[in-house]
């Protein structure tokens, strides 16, 4: 067993156990980070098929920026993970053997001579000064050019879709609208009345009520 | 470097589009909320203007750009003109629903739009890569439509349980394609296809991602054993999208059958054939049979399409020519009579009144007699009796069926459908024979009222002379194979 064999083990192993701890784990933060760990063991494992640029990819943008996200929402909303689990139990008794049943037969279909290392050689050896990074390049923008801005009309999407789903305008909130605001004259807001002026010392009758149309406006 | 500049004219469609749909999300935020109208106008437009290019550079032949990742051929033609037709006069139906409800919004129609589009794409994917972007489109459009009403507890619930199964669903799909790509060493359509002819590629391996992909696409089509959010989603979404995702959609759900299954896994067709044909017995038995049990017009109709799309399933493993034509006059046939019924639907629902309950429906011939009649006319064609579309199209479908020696799978359907022609007649029974306990005249728009007829009666009229229309399938599957 040569040295890229045990390091594509040992990722393996962590790989897989770290997944399965995503699942498991009580404590949803436990579970996140399990998942970068996972992440890391991937990128660890491109890094053997030298896949440079997709492992620092894989690294900078889930781990780096998808995952904090995670953390954040995780630790934002309080979730109660017992009453995620409530039925856990019950489905058990079937899903288990119905899944090892199915990882049985997948395992022995893949186990045969078809997978395995040394069905698989080793990537070539590449020449001096080639970039993984410039030749993902070369193609990205030419040949894969129709997937590439497809993916960005679904990005489109998710952001419509977004917007569409969280933005609402509460009607009971006592927010200010500055618009509204600066559009303000000052007719709209002061309206003189003339009144019939009074002598001093004199009791006036009392002033006829102005009808209820004419009152002046109160001021917002 | 010199890169080449791409062929843009076979995508002109699909490009239009794109500009359009963008053009329409711009000029909806200078639309105040009274003037509505002018977006829904403005989308019918792009969708007519999508027609005429079609109608246009519809050509007998076959051309691929973009690398080989995009195909025009007369298939994809033919199939882009119904998805656009269907989307066009579902929109007519929705308007009324759609104001009573809040949900006229600028929304509803750019993600129609963009639906579209992943619907195109995936009816033109020549490559693995494609198809699954274009279905990510189309799904991830219509997970967002259902939850647009947002205050309505069943409509989140059906956009979660929609989601998330069909995360799932792209999950298997994706594992599948990745298979398939172990084995061959590419993802183009028709190298894979060649490589399988030649014998090359790991047997093994090729049969098992196309167990993933035939699961995955299982899920999106909605067959037993893959069936279980059909019911909850068809339910729960607003009756406007449910018409939305169980019309075009189910078009561009062939065109993926057609390229991963027909094209690219041609050669395959003894081992998916088997995996079809207990999907499809599957969902036979289990949607005619649930759908009886059903008080939910919308939740019968969703057990209804899980055994329409057995039907489907049943021509389609054929794997011949003739075969996949009847697949695709099935799946026209049923895309048209569902538009006619729950387009149905949202004509007798009103502010506040979902009329998705089967006694909604009593006493509706004493009501609105015409109306009653259509729905008459769908629900013979739904059930398959002559001499409506759903007949000829069960016909040929068991045609091609007993074309390849399954006469056992014939006989069988038949059965069932026979079993499912109860939960079709009891409505029309409930229409004319029944009191009505529902006085209130309809409050449909006089364009939705025009087209519901025009639907109601292509019904009758195509299964009267459904000669033209299978003949046009059948030229476009032999053109594009």
């Amino acid at each position: 067993m040569n040295f890229p064999s045990i390091v594509f083990f040992v990722l393996a192993t962590v790989l897989v156990l770290s997944a399965l701890r995503v699942i498991t784990a009580r404590n949803p933060v436990h579970a996140a980070l399990f998942l970068v760990l996972a992440f890391a063991s991937a990128a660890g494992l491109w890094l053997l098929l030298h896949a440079e640029f997709l492992a620092i990819t894989l690294i900078l943008v889930y781990v780096g920026a998808v995952m904090v996200l995670f953390l954040f929402v995780i630790m934002m909303l309080d979730i109660n993970v017992d009453r995620l689990r409530e039925g856990f139990w019950n489905i058990l008794p079937i899903a288990l053997p119905v899944a090892v049943l199915l990882l049985g037969i997948m395992g022995a279909t893949l186990m045969g001579p078809y997978f395995g290392l040394e069905m698989r050689p080793p990537p070539p050896e590449v020449a001096e000064g080639y970039s993984n990074t410039r030749a993902i390049g070369m193609v990205l923008y030419t040949e894969y050019l129709y997937p590439f801005e497809l993916a960005a009309v679904i990005l489109l999407v998710a952001i419509i879709a977004a917007i569409a789903l969280t933005l609402r305008a509460r009607k009971n909130t006592r927010s200010i609208d500055p618009a509204v605001q600066v559009a303000a004259t000052r007719e709209g807001r002061v309206r003189l009345v003339s009144m019939p002026s009074e002598k001093k010392g004199v009791s006036a009758p009392a002033p006829e009520p102005e009808p209820p149309q004419q009152a002046p406006q109160q001021p917002k | 470097m010199n890169i080449p500049l791409p062929d843009f004219a076979p995508a002109a469609t699909e490009l239009f589009l794109l500009a359009a749909a963008c053009a329409v999300l711009l000029i909806d935020l200078f639309v105040r909320d009274e003037r509505r109208w002018i977006t829904q106008v403005l989308t019918q437009l792009v969708l007519a203007g999508c027609a005429m290019i079609l109608l246009a550079t519809a050509t007998s032949g076959t051309a691929y750009t973009f690398s080989v990742m995009f195909i025009d051929d007369p298939l994809a033609d033919a199939l882009k003109l119904m998805i656009v037709l269907a989307v066009s006069v579902l929109l007519v139906y929705s308007r009324r629903y759609l104001e009573d409800r809040g949900m006229y919004r600028g929304e509803f129609f750019t993600l129609t739009l963009f639906s579209v589009l992943g619907m195109m794409v995936m009816v033109s994917a020549n490559h693995f890569i494609t198809l699954y972007l274009g279905l990510e489109l189309l799904s991830l459009s219509l997970y967002a439509m259902i939850a647009l009403q947002r205050d309505s507890a069943v409509a989140t619930e059906a956009a979660m349980k929609y989601f998330i199964l069909g995360a799932l669903a792209s999950g298997m799909l994706l594992y599948g394609m990745s298979m398939v790509y172990g084995a061959t060493g590419t993802l183009q359509v028709g190298d894979i296809a060649a490589m399988i002819a030649r014998g090359e590629g790991n047997r093994t391996v090729l049969v098992f991602g196309l167990v993933f992909i035939v699961a995955g696409l299982g899920f999106k089509l909605g067959v037993v054993p893959f069936h279980m959010w059909v019911p909850d989603v068809y339910h729960g979404a607003p009756t406007a999208v449910t018409l939305l995702i169980s019309s075009a959609p189910k078009l561009a759900a062939f065109a993926f059958f057609m390229r991963i299954l027909g094209e690219a896994l041609g050669g395959l067709v003894a081992d998916w054939r088997s995996m079809l044909v207990v999907m499809a017995v599957l969902s036979l038995v289990l949607g005619n049979v649930a759908a009886i049990a059903q008080t939910n017009l919308k939740r019968m109709l969703a057990y209804s399409s899980i055994s329409h799309m057995g039907f489907l399933l049943l021509g389609f493993l054929a794997g011949n020519a003739f075969g996949f034509a009847a697949a695709m006059f099935y799946v026209a046939a049923y895309v048209l009579m569902n538009l006619g019924t729950f387009g149905m639907i949202l004509m007798l629902a009103r502010a506040g009144f979902e009329a998705d309950r089967l006694d909604d429906y009593r006493g509706l011939a004493r009501r609105a007699p015409w109306q009653a009649f259509i729905m008459l006319l769908l629900m013979f064609s739904m059930a398959g009796l002559p001499p409506m579309v759903g007949f000829y199209a069960k016909l040929t479908v068991l045609a091609a069926v007993v074309d390849i020696g399954l006469v056992w799978l014939a006989v069988f359907a038949v059965m069932m459908s026979l079993v499912g022609a109860f939960y079709y007649l009891r409505i029309v029974k409930l229409m004319y024979f029944d009191e009505p306990v529902d006085t209130t005249p309809l409050s449909a728009t006089a364009d939705a009222r025009v087209l519901m007829s025009v639907n109601g009666l292509a019904v009758l009229a195509l299964g009267l002379m459904p000669q033209p229309l299978m003949a046009w399938c059948l030229l476009a599957i032999q053109r594009s194979l």
